[in-house]
């Protein structure tokens, strides 16, 4: 297959583009996000929320390469056999990059490892989404924005499962950029018009060599069954995805519900308590 | 030919000749889900790919 730019030879198909074509079209399809959804200013200070994983690294090295100020978070959930290996890959990638990296884990949060408080066999992700989410926004009190690596099949994902369970609440997580609320730090996503697919194809060709690694516990969610489901369709009908997440920012409701503050840490949250100070006294009740 | 794919960490030595989105359909994979390297050089779909030829199905799901 034949670039649709210059007759070079294409490294992906829908657009069908080369090597050089396909790098400009990938950055200048975050840049236009950044722009169009007022994401980032130069004289902010972002942190990116990072993983180890592609998505979350492809995202520091490409706002460093914008000439942004980005630092790196990261949370250590207590995962064996899977965060070890991706945060070790992640601090390489900072020391060499010369990028400054902070860690927080679970364990030091609520002293326990996320493999030590669910059973194998039982589902992990909402549990750890709630602490992860915690965690982030507890830490980046001192930058103006956090950055995350969720592109075009996270979102769409998301989409597709709030609609599924009716989670009406869980649509203000979504969109290129969260409002602004007192107690959160703003939460942006340069990636939101952009496939998994596509962010793989441009660490690959950049040479960030990042190695896959699953979570024990991905497979056993939800999610998983959505995108399996959804790519399915995305192949029988290309531009779906895009479609969800163009079609969910039309409707998207204009205002949030009432937010009040977390008796425990004073974080935003509906209730009197916030769901992650309700799972962190779940855990000293059992210990 | 040697297809190693990267999800399941399977190294298959296939007898295959034909388009990359025959060997992927063969091997079962949705190609939403995957890029395909040739000699360590993304290919795409329409490639036609040969006994000699080392290829890498690598998984874009990120982890979790
Ligand atoms: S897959 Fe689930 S349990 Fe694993 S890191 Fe992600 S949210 Fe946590
Ligand atoms: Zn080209
Ligand atoms: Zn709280």
């Amino acid at each position: 297959m034949k670039c649709e730019k210059c007759n070079a030879k294409a490294v992906i198909e829908m657009p069908a583009l080369c090597n050089k074509h396909f790098t400009s079209y990938f950055e200048g399809k975050a840049k236009k996000t950044i722009k169009e959804f007022g994401l980032l200013e130069k004289k902010d200070r972002v942190c990116v929320a990072t993983s180890g994983g592609k998505d979350s690294l492809t995202l520091l090295y490409l706002l460093k390469k914008f000439g942004y100020d980005a630092e790196a978070l990261a949370v250590d959930e207590g995962i064996l056999g899977y965060r070890d290996q991706t945060l070790e890959f992640l601090k390489d990638f900072c020391e060499k990059n010369k990028i400054p990296l902070r860690i927080f884990s679970y364990e030091e949060e609520t002293g326990k490892r996320l493999d030590s408080t669910v059973e194998p066999g039982k589902p992990a992700c909402s549990t750890c989404g709630t602490l992860r989410r915690h965690l982030l926004n507890k830490h980046s009190k001192g930058y103006d924005k956090i950055a995350t690596g969720h592109n075009l099949d996270d979102e769409s994902q998301a989409v597709l499962m709030n609609l599924f369970k009716a989670q009406k609440k869980l649509f203000s997580r979504q969109g290129p950029k969260t409002k602004k609320m007192r107690g959160f730090t703003q939460k942006i996503k340069p990636f939101y018009f952009l496939k998994e697919k596509e962010i793989m194809v441009y660490a690959y060709l950049k040479g960030l060599n990042v190695s896959f690694a699953e979570c024990p516990f991905a497979r056993l969610s939800y999610r998983s069954q959505v995108r399996e489901a959804l790519n399915e369709y995305e192949s029988r009908n290309p531009g779906t995805k895009e479609n969800i997440v163009r079609k969910y920012l039309s409707i998207r409701p204009a205002s949030h519900q009432d937010v009040r503050s977390c008796t425990g840490c004073g974080s935003p949250c509906s209730g009197d308590f916030c769901k992650a100070c309700r799972i962190k006294a779940g855990f000293a009740l059992e210990s | 030919m040697e297809v190693f794919i990267e999800k399941t960490g399977e190294r298959k030595q296939i007898s295959f000749n034909g388009t990359a989105k025959k060997l992927l359909e063969s091997i079962g994979v949705n190609y939403e889900e995957v890029i395909i390297t040739r000699n360590s050089e993304i290919i795409t779909l329409d490639e036609e790919v040969k006994e000699s030829d080392s290829i890498r199905v690598l998984s874009v799901v990120s982890g979790g």
